[in-house]
């Protein structure tokens, strides 16, 4: 098994309590994907924020470094790969993409 | 001043805890633990306890919210009995995960079926691997001395786990026995308040009871295991402090007559007190013979156990629960397990007897003696015996 993110048992808090807020963010939840990530085609995306509303987790947020405002990012750290962003599109704009082993863990990933 | 009283030991069990002023008893009535917690609802009702006592709709809720008032901060007693034991299954794992200093007085009885409310170890050893500190008590001031260590030893930041004091039921629960009472101030000096370690807090907020993925759980229990194997010496010492302050000395294993014995007995709980007479009987007609009273069975005082067998040729040991299909009852497989690492070691005989309250006598006691002595003689393969059983 991979070690990213484990921790010896010695510096696990009294039974292994949460002292700190916020941490499931710093969780990777990406590596539960398969090898496909869903990948937006921005000419046909209408802005309309289903893939934001409706992803389980956390995945799609502002895209605040397009050179167009209104478009949603998609962050690889957490995505599961369960594909409701795909289902519920409206326009059919989301689309699985095949990925390679090392490219699972990428961070934000624009299209 | 302690003062000596005639008193039912389930009712000396409520009374300890009333000495160690708990803050929370969750707990349901069953067979034979009811008197404890009937007492201890009355101490609560007529304001002699200040306590919240919850009377909740099951075992599994009583475990349930004995983990809530823990993990709140405060000093948290239930008991329970066989298959209400059972109930509270699953949530005795969590209690010494999540690191809570729970007392629990389990009064022995056996599991069902046949329906059984009698007496014997089947309870407790199903519950084998919870993770909790568990003591076996032979007598009614056991049973109190043993209540009031268990908060001691349980609250103690060096340990931080939830603890069982095991006593046989009806032959222990129901039965008056004279029992020395401590007074409040001597259990005060013994039995500081209770400083939780850690504990929800609106001030200072923390998670408990989280999910750990396959990257940490294995850590986790690494951590708890740790903390049980931790919380011997800390069992021992307050055992010791016990002794100066009450005048009575407890050992994670009692010897009776070991030093020269050829083979010995090994009991826990109440039916030792049998076993101890008829060593005494068996040495007075000459025979080495000695005894092993296991009082901590988790964590299991190894090396403890080893010296005290290391002369013996012989152990006659008395299992009071069955384990289907293994090939000895639980102690004994533990025992020979232990016996095994050291490449060595004696003949071991496993008897199982008194389930579910079936007598056992002294002459039983020496028979199973005879019976060992001659298969350890003849080289015969160890094995188990149900002990008593009508062909």
């Amino acid at each position: 098994m991979a070690d990213e993110g484990m921790q010896s048992w010695k510096t696990l808090a009294l039974g292994c309590a949460m002292t700190e807020p916020g941490t499931s963010r710093s969780f990777n939840t990406g590596d539960w994907r398969g090898r496909q990530r869903p990948v937006t085609d921005r000419e046909k995306c209408i802005k309309c924020g289903a893939c934001y509303i409706l992803c389980p987790d956390m995945c799609y947020s502002p895209d605040t470094e397009a050179e167009e405002e209104g478009y949603w990012i998609w962050n690889g750290f957490y995505c599961k790969g369960c594909g409701i962003c795909i289902a519920e599109c409206p326009k059919d704009a989301i689309e699985w993409q095949d990925e390679k082993e090392e490219d699972k863990y990428g961070q934000a990933c624009r299209t | 001043m302690a003062k000596r009283v005639g008193l039912e030991v389930s009712l000396a069990c409520s009374e300890a805890v009333k000495l160690a002023n708990v803050d929370v008893i969750a707990a349901y009535p069953i067979t034979p633990q009811t008197h404890i917690v009937e007492h201890l609802s009355e101490l609560v009702a007529d304001g002699h306890l200040d306590a919240e006592f919850v009377p909740v709709e099951s075992e599994h809720s009583a475990m349930s919210a004995c983990v809530g008032s823990s993990a709140a901060g405060a000093r948290t007693f239930t008991s329970s009995s066989a298959q209400g034991l059972a109930l509270m299954h699953e949530i005795l794992f969590i209690a010494p995960a999540l690191r809570l200093p729970i007392v629990m007085a389990v009064a022995n009885r056996s599991l069902s079926g046949p329906i059984s409310i009698w007496n014997d170890h089947s309870d407790i050893m199903a519950e084998r691997d919870i993770g909790w500190i568990q003591t076996f008590a032979e007598n009614g001031q056991e049973v109190m001395d043993l209540t009031l260590h268990a908060f001691k030893v349980a609250e103690d930041h060096r340990v931080t786990l939830p603890m069982i004091v095991n006593l046989d039921g009806f032959i222990l629960t129901h039965v008056i026995e004279p029992i020395e009472m401590p007074s409040q101030e001597e259990v005060d000096a013994y039995l500081p308040p209770f400083e939780p370690q850690q504990k929800l807090d609106i001030a200072n907020p923390i998670s408990m009871g989280l999910v750990g993925v396959p990257e940490v759980y294995t850590e986790a229990r690494k951590a708890m295991l740790d903390a049980l194997e931790k919380s011997y010496p800390v069992i021992k010492e307050h055992w010791d402090g016990f002794a100066q302050q009450f005048g009575r000395q407890y050992n994670p294993i009692e010897t009776h007559h070991v030093d020269d014995a050829d083979t010995v007995l090994v009991t826990m709980g109440s039916l030792g007190e049998t076993a101890m007479t008829a060593v005494d009987e068996m040495r007075a007609a000459g025979r080495k013979v000695g005894q092993v009273r296991i009082r901590l069975w988790r964590p299991f005082p190894s090396g403890d156990f080893l010296d005290a067998i290391s002369g013996a040729k012989t152990l006659v040991v008395m299992d009071r629960a069955l384990s289907p299909g293994a090939d000895s009852g639980p102690v004994a497989t533990e025992i020979k397990s232990l016996i095994y690492a050291t490449g060595g070691g004696p003949y071991v005989a496993d008897f199982v007897a008194g389930l579910s309250g079936r007598d056992v006598t002294r002459e039983d006691f020496k028979q199973m003696v005879d019976k060992a002595e001659a298969a350890a003689a003849a080289g015969d393969p160890m094995t188990f015996e149900m002990w008593g059983v009508k062909e």
